[in-house]
């Protein structure tokens, strides 16, 4: 039983070792491995949030995309009038202005999200197909409202100053801002580990995940906790939106489409509702971008898609199930 | 007769089948009332629509599937025409070629996707569609060769449907029975037959499986209907009144690219006319397309001019500005599904049985 849980973590493993004989050159393939791991973990920090969610609540919120976009237009505003600090030399510097950034994107991600929860979904709860339609619709809102606020154009967003560039490991090059997106991702995944697997409060989530109806019963308020989880992961969101956009260096009002097909692709590859899953889908999903963006870049447009058929034939529950009511 | 050819479902409200009576007619003579070109290519539109949003309706309103690839198929129509028209040179074997393919394509690939995601969980659907109308959007721009990229195939349609070609030298009605004419009729027949035969569809035991697994899909399955072939089923079908929709408007158009028939804001549109029309009525598709159609039209028009009327006021002149009509689109649409959730003509029938039974 131990070994079967296990086998979807050597799947990234395995990925990795596959791709090796193919590129070829060790540098190479690990640069490649070291960018996929950076934009794996950027994709999960987006994607735990709308995973919980569905999980805890059995919501499919189809407007997550719009949590990642005011994000990263958040961060491009706060980081715009600090260009002495992101310009500085001074990684201390550079780290802070990305800091505010982060906790300005979460914290207007957050309050959006509250809005977002009250309005829009809690009318809707348990009924897919008005939340898929409702969802999709504050969507759409979202994003006209960024084009509003923003314009409808393309914004720069460039990486402080010392961010930029890359180390040489031997012939490898590892970019810099890579390391800090493997970095805040790790994070952000045992975060994520502890409080719900080691708190009261991710206690009651996973029970909740489990069967609503028993934890309600036992004398808790599943809808605050739900609120709070939504809010959570609402935040969540918009700090990956910040990355998001750091790591395309650039901001459009519809990166939040763009990048909501990527982030179900991952959580339906991983098991809806599992944070586990979620994790280990983002890093294959990462992964196999990066090798096939290098070993044929016209497959790469379609890798995820191959990608998700594939685990869907070995399992078409995603690789972490979640026992559903 | 009336009845056979409405397959027994009536409008159900005196005045939602006026109303439906007024499009009709008004789609009929519209090349001698409003003999322009903006008009005629406007009514076409309508009708392209019909004949798409009900097919989607199918899906939506009859099966309770939300498909999000819906103008993948669309596409696929559209390019399969174009492909052909402009491989093998203007003419019916062309068109007739090119639908054949198409309706082949899109059957495989919406059973291909019915399978696989239908038997999961429904849910699932509504995110594979997603990524995968993503996909085929990418790759219909990456093989440019083959579709002309992001710009798109021109292309001649047979002889008697080109603009140049006159039937009579003096017009009939005060209109002229041109290639556009003949077009137009084509197009305003053929979405006819067909909404015809969607119609007969959802009406027959088959459509009323369907609707049963709408309802309750466990309670469908338990009384012994295998809901994944139906659901399977049902989404091929729209698939291919899709691709017939999307062939017409390629006829239309005489043109086809990634904007006119993949772009997601067409599967939005969709999405809105259904609701705003009325889910699971079928007759909300015509009722819907003909309003909407409209109101794109003339909504931006009436938004040009708040802006400008606003123009002192700097968010406000924003938010009125007229490419910031999706912005109101979206607000109605999550408004309708509140409180509208059986659309126009939904609420129009609820309205007649309640003056029956007072």
């Amino acid at each position: 039983m131990k070994s079967r849980a296990s086998l979807p973590y050597a799947l990234v493993v395995l990925l990795a070792l596959a791709a090796l004989p193919l590129v070829g050159s060790l540098p190479t393939w690990a640069t490649l491995t070291v960018a996929g791991l950076a934009m794996g973990m950027i994709v999960f920090i987006i994607a735990s949030g709308l995973t919980l969610v569905f999980g805890l609540m059995d919501v499919l919120n189809f407007g997550h995309g719009v949590f990642i976009a005011f994000g990263a237009f958040v961060a491009m505003s706060v980081l715009a009038p600090l260009g002495a600090w992101t310009e500085s030399a001074s990684l201390a510097a550079n780290l802070g202005a990305i800091g505010l950034a982060m906790l300005a994107a979460m914290a207007v991600a957050a309050a959006i999200g509250v809005v977002f929860e009250r309005l829009i979904v809690r009318p809707v709860y348990g009924n897919h197909l008005k939340q898929i339609l409702i969802t999709m619709g504050g969507m759409i809102i979202g994003e006209e409202l960024i084009k509003v606020i923003w314009g409808p154009q393309q914004i720069p967003l460039p990486l402080p100053a010392a961010l930029r560039g890359a180390y040489l490991v031997g012939d490898a090059a590892i970019e810099k801002y890579r390391l800090l997106a493997v970095v805040v991702g790790l994070a952000v995944f045992v975060a994520l580990l502890f409080v719900l697997e080691r708190t009261k409060i991710g206690l009651l989530i996973r029970a909740g995940v489990q069967d609503r109806e028993m934890v309600e019963s036992l004398g808790y308020r599943i809808r605050r906790l739900f609120v709070g989880v939504f809010v959570a992961g609402s935040a969540l969101a918009g700090l990956g939106g910040v990355m998001w956009g750091l790591y395309q260096q650039s901001v459009v009002p519809q990166m939040g489409a763009q990048v909501n097909i990527l982030i179900f692709i991952v959580i339906i590859i991983g098991g809806l509702g599992s944070t586990t899953g979620c994790f280990v889908g983002a890093l294959l999903v990462g992964l196999m971008a990066n090798y096939t963006g290098f070993l044929a870049p016209k497959v790469a447009l379609f890798s995820n898609i191959l990608l998700m058929m594939a685990i869907l034939l070995w399992r078409p529950q995603g690789l972490f199930p979640v026992a559903r009511r | 007769m009336i009845r056979t050819l409405l397959s027994g479902d009536y409008p159900r409200s005196r005045f939602a089948a006026a109303i439906l009576i007024a499009i009709v007619l008004a789609l009929l003579l519209v090349p001698f009332v409003f003999p322009g070109a903006r008009s005629l290519s406007v009514a076409a539109k309508v009708l392209v629509f019909v004949l798409l949003v009900a097919s989607y309706d199918l899906l939506l309103g009859y099966t309770g599937i939300v498909s999000f690839a819906h103008t993948m198929f669309f596409g696929i129509g559209a390019y399969g025409v174009a492909i052909a028209s402009t491989r093998m040179g203007p003419g019916w074997d062309a068109i007739a070629v090119g639908l054949v393919l198409a309706l082949a394509l899109s059957a495989l690939i919406a059973f291909a996707i019915g399978l696989f995601s239908l038997r999961v969980k429904a849910i699932f659907f509504a995110m594979i569609t997603l990524a995968v109308a993503a996909a085929f959007q990418t790759l219909a721009s990456q093989l440019s060769e083959f579709t002309g990229g992001e710009d798109g195939l021109s292309f001649k349609v047979p002889e008697v449907l080109q603009p140049s070609f006159e039937l009579f030298e003096d017009t009939v009605l005060g209109a002229s029975i041109d290639g556009r004419f003949l077009t137009y009729y084509l197009l305003f027949f053929s979405v006819l037959a067909l909404f015809l035969v969607l119609l007969r569809i959802v009406n027959s035991p088959f459509g009323r499986v369907l609707q049963a697994i709408r309802e309750n899909d466990f309670r469908a399955e338990a009384i012994g209907y295998r809901t994944v072939v139906f659901r399977t089923v049902s989404t091929v079908l729209g698939a291919l009144f899709a691709t017939l929709a999307g062939a017409l408007l390629a006829i239309w158009l005489r043109y086809n690219g990634p904007d006119t028939s993949l772009s997601f804001e067409i599967m939005l549109d969709i999405l809105l006319i259904v609701v705003i029309g009325g889910m699971g009525t079928m007759y909300g598709a015509v009722i819907g397309s003909a309003i909407f159609v409209l109101a794109q039209s003339y909504l931006q028009d009436l938004m040009r001019f708040v802006s400008g009327a606003l123009e002192p006021v700097p968010i406000a002149a924003a938010l009125f500005s007229p490419d910031r009509w999706l912005l109101w689109l979206g607000l109605l649409f999550v408004l309708s599904v509140y409180y509208f959730p059986t659309g126009i003509v939904g609420r129009l029938r609820a309205r007649a049985i309640a003056r029956t039974t007072r």
